[in-house]
């Protein structure tokens, strides 16, 4: 009954969401309206603008990598069906010799950029965490390495929507 | 202040992975509550992790990260009985650090 009740519940959130048309834009709406500036102020390598794209093209464009190269020395774990798109479990690894960075973007949720991670020399070029997915999608893994891009993606089908949170 | 980082660091074959777990809503402010009014964005945007003063990790991450973060990493040269620190940084300008020692 429980259960019942809290899918009910993620239902009515997705609608809530899909009613606010596409609430995408209210962080751009909030960021143009110079609203989240004093907060950005304090996380200063924090790229608003690269967060705030809209789709992965925008975003790569934004971080500079719209050049990324297709490899296949990314490894991407990731479900195939994930049930709760609120929490999805995502891996990446780069058999790419020198990396910098690895980048995270999720083709189909309102804003694509999840994260990114710097890697130092001496660290593994290996992260992973949990992301929200808002349906199902492409998962892109963006790979800075000696200053080149290379990128990848794998699909992940969703269940149940991660915009309910 | 935020609840406390889980933090576990485990020293092997001259490797630390390390596996952290944050307290935090990672509100995306793309929901409404009840009263149908948006719920402001609230979520980590910098997290690094430091090891003898040398940042072994660093972050920036999007709302997209799942509430009550996750992250694992593995860096090279930690041993045992060293600490290791990991701070983060949200939306609000709020912060938490926390250490753990290498096991």
């Amino acid at each position: 009954m429980d259960f019942l009740q809290k899918e009910e519940n993620v239902d009515q959130t997705r609608r809530d969401v899909l009613k606010a048309g596409g609430g995408a834009s209210l962080f751009a709406l909030l960021a143009a309206t110079g609203m989240l500036r004093p907060e950005a102020a304090l996380a200063s390598d924090w790229d608003q603008k690269a967060f705030a794209a809209k789709n992965v093209k925008d975003a790569l464009d934004a971080l500079g990598a719209g050049g990324a190269v297709n490899s296949g020395d990314i490894v991407i774990t990731a479900p195939e069906i994930a049930e709760n798109g609120a929490v999805v479990p995502i891996a990446a690894v780069s058999k790419i010799p020198g990396t910098e960075s690895i980048s995270i973007l999720i083709a189909k949720n309102p804003t694509a950029l999840a994260a990114s991670f710097d890697i130092p020399a001496g660290t593994e070029p290996a992260v992973s965490t949990r992301v929200k997915l808002a349906q199902s999608t492409d998962v892109h893994i963006l790979v800075k390495a000696q200053g080149k891009y290379y990128i990848t993606k794998k699909e992940v089908k969703v269940t149940i929507g991660g915009c309910g949170g | 202040m935020p609840d406390p980082m889980r933090i576990r660091a485990i020293a092997k074959n001259g490797e630390v992975n390390v596996k952290v777990l944050m307290a935090h809503e990672m509100e995306t402010g793309q929901r409404k509550d009840a009263a149908g009014k948006p719920i402001p964005a609230h979520f980590i945007q910098q997290v690094t992790a430091t090891w003898q003063g040398k940042v072994v990790l660093s972050a920036n991450w999007g709302t997209a990260i799942a509430k009550n973060p996750f992250l694992e990493f593995t860096f090279k040269g930690g041993k045992k009985g060293d600490k290791i620190q990991v701070t983060w940084t949200d939306n609000k300008g709020e912060k938490r650090s926390d250490e753990a020692t290498i096991n």
